[in-house]
């Protein structure tokens, strides 16, 4: 018991106290910023990024095909920077293309937020993830989202293991063919209203894995999603901060 | 052929075998106990024809035996596993992928279901084996479970709460991604579907793709860089033994422990952020050149995260190992005994848990690890016990590799740049290349084929899991349903590492 209770007192503060403002550490690679009147070979960037998440005219960088590997930035620097700045969810599939000149923070447009979602889900948000061809390191990050250091039950968001004790399915992978049907049934399984999140670059646009005959992204299209997430993986505050934002409970 | 890890073999000078010669010096390469197959498959060479190439691995001699057969679509071929029981994934693979027809495989079921597949039939049609009795029970499982983890199915047969056979699913996984490295024609494509290939293993993965590319390319990495990627992937064994501590505290319902040793891998994945910008290490590891060079203060943060998380998990994991609640859940829990390990092939932490002395590390050493001392950690019991201390003793070994690694790499001064870095793919022609290296669950081997023009014809993966998910389906017979989630945790193999 004397073990048990010094190996507690030990541990001190794990958790983050604010989500939202705390700093990650290191180098991590957050919403990129395209410096405007810098010139630059568009042809090369074209072809060096592997994800094709880079658009021209105006130059541009997908988030949802980004895998986040900062090729691009260590080939123009001064063009292309990656800040550390996590809050990269959007409801809005175009909200993730991040435009020359912009460097305005990325927030959930609350106008285009169903009614019923904030006013059912506000207080608590119960999730059931499903993974259809993901690598295991979105799932991960996921799990990580419920440890000590970020703690999301302090929300009223968690994971729960049946889609009919859900509120809403968290996708990962780019949606195996061999796993369509069974991502469907959990889908269908949880009670209306729902939401859909699609978590990291696989979920979002299939990724490198967009047009491999194995996956069936088409049974999304008939599916209204609610929140994406880019990543890859996500990170844990991208998570965090994408769904406060949906809820409408960001403070900041 | 005799050959090593990453040896580079023209296709012309392997010579094609009759079947049956092909069948019977695999049967006498495989005879020693120290001889394991580590991969083996199959590749379409004309319209009707395929040649086979199986790879037997000497942990003893260090050598590795290379052979190869052409057989015609109809051929009639006798199953290697019949003989050699841990050769079943592979020819179960190959079946599905080709139909090839093997004669006297005991258990001829599909493997992962690739959408290519010429046999095998639907996903939700898999023949499970059956117990007619009316006092047995099936319980099903999956593909979606529970907790956020990877789809797989698992089909129990029951009596009560004791379980007499369990049949693993897989497939769900598939995404096709051997048949994407040879569609994908830019180097950092394929470098980054390597690191996709199990994002648990990220540098594993791409170390073994990364080895395979230069040694095709005839590029050898300096040894400062070398060292750099020994240093990442002991870092990637630290950070994922520590999550694992926690999830099998998890699995006990142990709290404390689930919520310490969770909160220690944190640290450990954020030195990889601090390091590359990813807490699993992706875009760490490249072929030709590295963005992110280990440099003194990486060094010296190094050296002060470990000094921080020590003394809080050795303190944690004398407490878990101490605590009888603890022990009697994983003590003679999921016991796979050294012969049965043998006799089905387990490799790496699972294999070393029940006696198997295997690590490439050691066996097949590439890299820095050529001029390294190491002696693998072997446990004996096989239960869960042996594999969660498996976890404690590595974490403390890789720590001190990477102390020796880290005093390596300060000898060799800092660097800055890459006296002469690549960023297309060139390869030679018509040649294959086996890369091995030892991620933190096991033996990873990759395989790349080139054709005529120099760039890649077929690119096939053997995850640790293609070898250990059998082991886990024979662990938990004869226990009880309720500790079959610890002895998943315990192997914690990886679904989309198996599916591809």
């Amino acid at each position: 018991m004397l073990e048990t209770l010094k190996i507690w007192w030990h541990q001190g503060k794990q958790w983050i106290p604010d989500v939202e403002t705390t700093e990650v550490p290191g180098i991590f690679r957050g919403r990129p910023i395209i410096k405007a009147g810098v010139a630059v070979d568009e042809a090369m960037l074209l072809d060096l990024c592997p994800m094709d998440a880079i658009q021209t005219n105006p130059l541009a960088i997908d988030l949802g095909k980004c895998s986040f590997c900062g090729e691009c930035a260590f080939a123009c620097p001064d063009k292309i920077q990656f800040t550390k700045d996590f809050k990269l969810s959007h409801n809005l599939r175009e909200g993730l293309v991040i435009k020359e000149g912009v460097d305005t923070p990325i927030r959930v447009d609350a106008d285009k937020v169903r009614k019923e979602i904030r006013k059912t889900f506000g207080r608590s948000l119960k999730l059931r993830q499903v993974s259809a061809g993901g690598d295991g390191s979105c799932e991960l990050e996921l799990n990580a989202t419920g440890n000590v250091n970020f703690d999301v039950g302090r929300f009223g968001i968690d994971f729960v293991a049946s889609p009919r004790h859900a509120d809403g399915i968290v996708l990962t992978g780019p949606l195996s063919e061999n796993m369509a049907e069974s991502f469907l049934d959990a889908y269908n399984a949880v009670p209306d209203p729902k939401v859909l999140i699609l978590a990291g670059t696989d979920a979002i646009s299939g990724g490198l894995f967009a047009d491999s005959e194995a996956v069936k992204r088409s049974v999304l299209n008939d599916l209204h999603v609610d929140l994406y997430v880019p990543g890859n993986p996500v990170h844990p505050l991208t998570f965090v901060n994408g769904v406060l934002g949906l809820l409408g409970k960001m403070k900041h | 052929m005799k050959i090593t890890n990453n040896q580079v073999v023209a296709l012309a000078d392997i010579e094609r075998l009759t079947y049956n010669d092909f069948f019977m010096q695999a049967c006498d390469a495989l005879g020693n106990d120290a001889a394991h197959c580590v991969s083996y498959f199959a590749l379409p060479e004309g319209e009707e024809e395929y040649l086979l190439f199986c790879y037997i691995a000497n942990d003893e001699t260090h050598d590795i035996e290379l052979l190869c057969s052409k057989v015609n679509k109809n051929d009639e071929l006798q199953s290697l596993t019949s003989q050699n029981l841990a050769i079943h994934p592979f020819e179960r693979e190959i079946y599905e992928k080709y139909a090839l027809n093997f004669i006297g495989h005991p258990w001829l079921k599909p493997l992962r279901y690739p959408h290519d597949r010429q046999a095998g039939g639907d996903i939700y049609d898999y023949p499970f084996y059956q117990i007619d009795s009316p006092e047995l029970h099936r319980v099903g499982v999956g593909p979606i479970h529970a907790g956020i983890i990877e789809p797989g199915h698992f089909r129990f047969i029951c009596e009560g709460e004791k379980i007499h056979h369990l049949e693993i699913q897989l497939g769900w996984q598939h995404r096709g991604i051997e048949n994407l490295f040879v569609e994908k024609k830019k180097l950092l494509q394929r470098a980054t579907l390597s690191e996709n290939i199990a994002g648990d293993t990220v540098i594993g993965h791409a170390t073994a793709f990364t080895n395979a590319t230069e040694a095709l390319a005839g590029w050898e990495a300096p040894e400062w860089l070398q060292v750099e990627r020994a240093i990442a992937l002991e870092q990637e064994r630290i950070a994922v033994h520590t999550g694992d501590l926690s999830a099998i505290c998890t699995d006990v319902a142990y709290q404390l422990g689930n919520a310490v040793f969770g909160r220690l891998r944190t640290p450990m994945i954020n030195y990889m952020q601090k390091w590359c910008g990813s807490r699993f290490g992706k875009s760490l590891i490249r072929p030709f050149k590295t963005n992110f060079i280990f440099t003194e203060a990486l060094a010296k943060d190094w050296e002060d995260t470990i000094a921080k998380y020590l003394p809080h998990f050795t303190e944690m994991a004398e407490q878990m190992f101490d605590l009888p609640s603890v022990l009697s859940r994983i003590e003679r829990t999921g016991v796979v005994p050294t012969q049965l390990a043998r006799t089905i092939g387990l490799v790496g932490m699972a294999g070393k848990a029940s006696g198997l002395n295997r690590d490439v590390r050691t066996s097949h050493p590439w890299g820095a690890y050529k001029d390294m001392n190491y002696e693998p950690v072997v446990l004996q019991s096989g239960d869960v016990y042996a594999r969660a201390q498996m976890r404690y003793k590595e974490i403390l070994k890789s720590i001190q590799l990477i102390r020796d690694l880290i005093i390596r790499r300060r000898a060799l001064g800092e660097q800055t740049k890459i006296e002469n870095p690549q960023t297309k793919w060139t390869a030679k022609a018509d040649s294959i290349v086996l890369s091995m290296t030892e991620g933190w669950r096991g033996m990873i081997c990759h395989v790349a084929v080139t054709g005529a023009d120099g760039d890649l014809r077929a690119y096939k993966i053997t995850d640790p899991s293609v070898h250990n998910w059998l082991g886990l389906a024979l662990a938990v017979r004869e226990n009880g349903i309720s500790d079959f989630p610890i002895c998943n945790k315990s192997f914690d193999l990886s679904y989309c590492g198996h599916d591809l």
